[in-house]
């Protein structure tokens, strides 16, 4: 017997998997309404009962599980605030940390902490701070300044250091007095522009599974799970990771990018090493993540509906729609209010195609990196700042507008690099593939186990287009 | 670290070679040489004397427009809080031929602390940082 549930306990549904090792498939899957402000077990045991009933016809009834791990976003995920020196540098440096680790940022704080900015972070009410600032051997009163405000504020939040190493010693006395909560790391930028986050996104997942999890009511279901992992985005990145790297027996499919369209924000995620593609080209500031993952929080199929609307503007909706006279106001606001709404007409679905369109567009375009050029008395010379996109060899889309849809390529046709805008360094030409079936998250958590076999089972089921 | 300085070329100018001499030479006499490389701009130069916690910046500019690329650099520095920071300069500063003692104080009255004709000795400005930064002669 060996047979695994995996469990995804997202932000509006619990999605379960449950997968045969020896037959390397899948046996089937189900979802229900994740239940977090009752009891999350409540929604789980109903996707429970869905998939006992799906194997009953597969005529595996009495199926046991071994291992039963999981992860989640429930309860708004993991909540972030990323602190650092200089915005362009540690700061962002702790911000691509937070972000790897599945973390939704939400805000970043540069320079010395200020009693009104203390304020702010605990009105956030984040449910981990990261704090860094100075490279290794390099600026330490900012960050033992910072240090001070979060020991005297003395926030029930815990805190991962991440900083200068030479100021970790006089940070744990002050944390250790204040009697806080934290975790020290190493530095996520130990020289300028070197980025180290690995370490501190370990810290982040071991905090994550620790506490967060007790914190926010999900700890009612590892008595019967295993384990809650890490949050959903951090094992998504771990399956594409994978999937793009391969293991020591398996290859991988190559540099890839994929497109996470949600209800409330679009997430974006490159595997890759973003150097130039083209000849002359300069490579400037903050090194890159292989593995990198943004978010657009304004960019969402309902809950943020009308803030897609307002960044992508009406009329680009129109023009996918191919229609000048549609309402598009009223469509993303119904959205919105009801973000449950499952379209039933071509029209509307029409319009969700369209709204997928401009959320693949700009987060693609904010994700990849951007050309610059500067004249100089030998010509033009051209720097470019963050990854370049161009020879990724897949395009992989996750979301259920996507999974709904008629012509998903056509949606993530819009991420493509574009002649009109040639400095934007988007993919060129890529192999399109669609995850049709959500196996995602759980082939991140798989991988945890039986990465050769999460990767095969991901090779079969995210489809070519 | 008391030693740690920040080299680059500064502007849209990508004159690499004398960069690579540089970070050599005050490598090799035993500063930490924090290279941001050709094609700087002011606000890098600073973001990395920042982070870095270095106490000099040494700049160099080869292709004439210096002038332009420096001017308002130590204002700068005052307002990000880099109160005493040693800025060094040098490389074919201007267009054109020049008295270079014009130059050096044109350079000077812009806030720099010591300013370099074409084809000085990196030596030259190993021993005055060593001057200016107070360190120890070298046996």
């Amino acid at each position: 017997m060996n047979n695994y549930l995996l469990i995804d306990f997202g932000s509006t549904y619990t999605k379960l998997t449950a997968v045969d090792l020896n037959a390397e498939a899948i046996l089937g899957t189900a979802k229900s309404y994740t239940t977090v402000e009752t009891d999350i077990m409540t929604g789980y045991e109903a996707a429970l009962v869905e998939l006992k009933a799906t194997l009953a016809a597969k005529g595996r009834p009495d199926l046991e599980f071994d291992r039963k791990l999981a992860c989640s976003s429930a309860a708004g995920g993991l909540k972030m605030v990323a602190i650092g020196l200089v915005q362009e540098l540690t700061a962002e440096a702790a911000k691509r940390a937070a972000l790897g680790a599945g973390a939704r940022v939400l805000q970043v704080f540069d320079h010395d902490l200020t009693r009104r900015d203390i304020e702010k972070i605990a009105a956030l009410k984040p449910d981990m701070l990261l704090l860094a600032g100075g490279t290794d051997g390099g600026n330490q009163t900012c960050i033992l300044h910072n240090a001070k405000r979060l020991a005297e504020a003395k926030l029930p939040v815990p805190i991962v250091v991440a900083g200068n190493k030479s100021a970790m010693d006089d940070i744990d006395d002050l944390f250790k007095e204040a009697e806080l909560i934290y975790s020290m790391s190493d530095n996520v930028m130990p020289k300028l522009n070197v980025l180290n986050v690995d370490p501190a996104r370990e810290e982040i997942r071991e905090i994550f599974m620790q506490r967060i999890t007790h914190a926010k009511g999900i700890h009612t279901a590892t008595g019967m799970i295993d384990d809650i992992l890490m949050p959903t985005p951090a094992a998504v990145l771990k399956a594409a990771e994978l999937l793009s790297k391969g293991t020591d027996l398996e290859d991988g499919i190559g540099t890839l990018v994929m497109v996470d369209i949600g209800g409330a924000t679009t997430d974006v995620y490159s595997i890759c090493d973003g150097e130039p593609t083209q000849p002359g080209v300069t490579q400037k500031g903050l090194e890159e993540p292989f593995a990198k993952r943004t978010v657009e929080g304004d960019l969402g199929m309902r809950y943020s509906a009308l803030s897609l609307k307002e960044a992508a503007g009406s009329k680009r909706i129109r023009a996918y729609l191919k229609d000048d006279l549609a309402d598009v106001d009223a469509a993303c606001r119904h959205r919105s209010l009801q973000p449950d709404m499952i379209p039933q007409s071509p029209e509307e679905r029409h319009m969700d195609e369209a709204i997928a369109k401009a959320a693949v567009a700009l987060s693609v375009e904010r994700h990849a990196g951007c050309l610059e050029s500067y004249y100089s008395p030998m010509g033009v010379v051209i720097s470019q700042l963050g990854k370049d996109l161009g020879n990724a060899a897949a395009f992989i889309g996750t979301g259920g507008v996507l999974v709904a849809s008629e012509n998903p390529k056509a949606i993530l046709q819009e991420g493509l690099y574009d002649q009109e805008t040639p400095t934007s360094l988007r993919p060129k030409s890529p192999a399109f593939k669609l995850d049709q079936d959500y196996i995602l998250s759980a082939m991140g958590l798989l991988s945890q186990d039986h990465p050769d076999t999460a990767l095969r089972i991901m090779k079969r089921h995210i489809v070519t287009l | 670290m008391t030693n740690t300085v920040v080299l680059g070329v500064i502007g849209a100018d990508c004159h690499a070679v004398g960069n690579k001499i540089l970070d050599y030479a005050f490598s090799k006499a035993g500063f930490n040489v924090v290279n941001i490389g050709v094609l700087s701009s002011q606000e890098e130069f600073i973001n990395a004397a920042e982070e870095t916690g270095a106490k000099a910046m040494i700049i160099s500019s080869l292709y004439g427009h210096g002038e332009i690329d420096c001017r308002g650099l130590r204002e700068k520095c005052d307002e990000a809080g880099l109160d005493d920071m040693l800025l060094y300069v040098g490389g074919n500063l201007v267009v054109g031929k020049h008295d270079w003692e014009e130059v050096k104080e044109k350079f000077l009255a812009m806030g720099f602390n010591r300013v370099y004709p074409p084809g000085a000795d990196p030596e030259q400005g190993i021993r005055d940082l060593r001057d200016d930064l107070k360190l120890p002669k070298p046996e």
